[in-house]
């Protein structure tokens, strides 16, 4: 009986220490985040840190303005997701309510396939089939924003598609049912009852694809350019956070790694932002 | 002599290789509430659902013989969307959108091509008033309907069914989900909208069927025993199975 209670005791410790591990994880990324990165953004100066447009760390004085990479991550992440999100929820609409079954059982598998390739063959693909596309656009450098948004945009299908087709599964049946009995065609039952439904799931699984569209790099690097300019176009190269820091970390010291570590910084706090945007919008979601 | 809003002959219906349904034949009143009543699995569900064709949406239903609403052939040359537009349903457990009162109410009209906000304000107004409920929801029509108590969202999912004005009303056992103060409110309001509705309605609650029904419907394994009205059945049923089913002795 006693001995009993002691595994029990000490189960329920294993069970919080593994718990614990991921806290612990986070806890300690931002830590040494925050350790380093924060001295440097003070050295530099917020103000020229974050709204600097000029990244020059080998001049002298070297000059330390990221303005260009948070452009370039929020204009690549917003191109993402004006391509891929239509296209993502439509997919999973048509997967959850249109499709015959026998198509669905070959395309939900290939959906899968689509998340498990790695980001650098989707960084090959790009820089072979979409660069050479893209340079036909008149103006446009070929390696570009362009480009990197397109990229990112097929990116994120598979987090889109996966996510909203299960969230659009899970609505019960009786709202649709209830469109249809109301005389809604098979079409203005699932976009105006069962999309809406939906809709917190959906908006977590956009969330889910911003966040995997701003923290992405290899793909991003191999397409987009990577020049430390603000662009003047879509169709011109940028360079995003993450670009910056794996581009240079290589060969980078003193306040120069610092910066890089500091541009962390910066791409953490915006997922930090995009994470509780989500929590806010989810939770206005449920109250209504 | 009341007219005959539904006429069913020899319908026959099967899930796959289950006869649901066998040999129905009855004449449902217009303008009265004719009520189903048997134990579980007996049909009576499955037949309200062949009355609207939301057996369609179940895969491997096969139907035969005839279903026809003021003479008009219900499989046959009639749309589905304007079918069900003329006979409105009202389910088990109520079912309201998760979006506004106000948008609950406005679906059906707007599915039907009403965009006019005026004119939408007015059936809102009216479908919630003819569902009792308007008092109780007109200072928030803009809240979610999924907000409201059950009894409410029951009331409402009704209004929602007035708006598209139908002909006819079917209500799946619409009261077995609420309690009995909310109960009676459904119960007065569906006498009270007898005076324009056909309605027909299915209930495991045999008082309520006495309470509420002009004619009555008994079912069991998939076949009427007795169709009669509902006083008559209830005080002399001429069937020993019905008999022993009113009395309570098995169901």
């Amino acid at each position: 009986m006693k001995r009993q209670k002691i595994m029990e005791r000490g189960m329920s410790w294993l069970f919080a220490l593994c718990a614990c591990m991921s806290i612990v994880a986070v806890a300690l990324i931002c830590v040494f985040l925050f350790a380093n990165g924060i001295p440097a953004i003070k050295e530099i100066g917020v103000l020229d840190f974050l709204f600097g447009t000029k990244w020059a760390p080998k001049n002298v004085p070297a000059s330390y303005g990221i303005l260009p990479m948070i452009i370039g991550s929020l204009c690549v992440t917003l191109g993402a997701v004006v391509i891929g999100v239509p296209i993502g929820v439509l997919t999973a609409v048509y997967l959850s309510r249109f499709c015959p079954s026998k198509l669905h059982s070959v395309l939900e598998p290939l959906v899968r396939l689509m998340a498990g390739i790695p980001s650098i063959i989707y960084g090959f693909f790009g820089l072979v089939v979409l660069v050479p596309l893209a340079r036909n656009i008149p103006g446009c450098t070929g390696v570009s924003m362009f480009a990197a948004a397109l990229l990112l945009g097929i990116m994120i299908l598979p987090t889109v598609i996966n996510l909203s087709e299960s969230s659009i599964n899970a609505v019960p049946s009786s709202y649709y049912e209830g469109a249809v009995a109301l005389g809604a065609t098979h079409e203005r039952s699932v976009f105006f009852a069962v999309l809406p439904a939906a809709k917190s799931g959906i908006l977590a699984a956009v969330v889910l694809g911003i966040g995997r569209a701003i923290g992405e790099t290899m793909a991003v690097i191999m397409v987009a350019g990577n020049q430390a300019v603000l662009p003047s176009s879509i169709f011109r190269g940028i360079r995003t956070m993450t670009a910056n820091i794996v581009i240079e970390m290589g060969y980078a010291t003193g306040l120069h790694r610092e910066a890089l570590i500091a541009t962390g910084v910066v791409l953490f706090i915006f997922i930090l932002i995009i994470n509780l945007a989500f929590a806010v919008i989810k939770k206005r979601g449920e109250s209504t | 002599m009341t007219n005959i809003k539904y006429k069913i002959q020899d319908l026959n219906l099967h899930y796959g290789a289950f006869h649901a349904l066998k040999n129905i034949s009855l004449d449902l009143p217009e303008k009265q509430i004719t009520a189903f009543i048997g134990p579980s699995g007996c049909g009576k569900s499955t037949l309200l659902k062949t009355l609207n064709r939301m057996n369609d949406l179940v895969e491997g239903c096969h139907i035969d013989g005839t279903v026809t609403l003021d003479g008009e052939d219900i499989f046959d040359r009639m749309d589905v969307n304007v079918l069900r537009r003329r006979v409105g349903m009202v389910f088990q457990k109520p079912n309201p959108f998760p979006m506004s009162i106000y948008d609950n109410i406005a679906f059906g009209p707007r599915t039907h091509g009403i965009r006019s906000r005026a004119k939408l304000d007015q059936i809102v107004e009216k479908s919630l008033r003819d569902a009792a409920i308007w008092d109780e929801v007109k200072d928030r029509l803009n809240k979610s309907a999924l907000g409201m108590s059950g009894g409410q969202q029951q009331r409402l999912c009704i209004a929602r069914a007035l708006a598209i004005q139908p002909e006819v009303l079917l209500m799946d056992e619409p009261t077995s989900a609420l309690d009995p103060i909310s109960t009676m409110k459904v119960e007065d309001l569906v006498q009270e909208l007898k005076k324009d509705y056909t309605i027909i309605m299915v209930t495991h609650n045999m008082q309520q069927a006495t309470r509420v029904s002009d004619k009555t419907a008994f079912f069991l394994l998939g076949e009427v025993i007795e169709f009669n009205d509902t006083a008559d059945l209830f005080s002399m049923p001429q069937d020993q199975r019905t008999e022993n089913y009113i009395t309570g002795r098995f169901g």
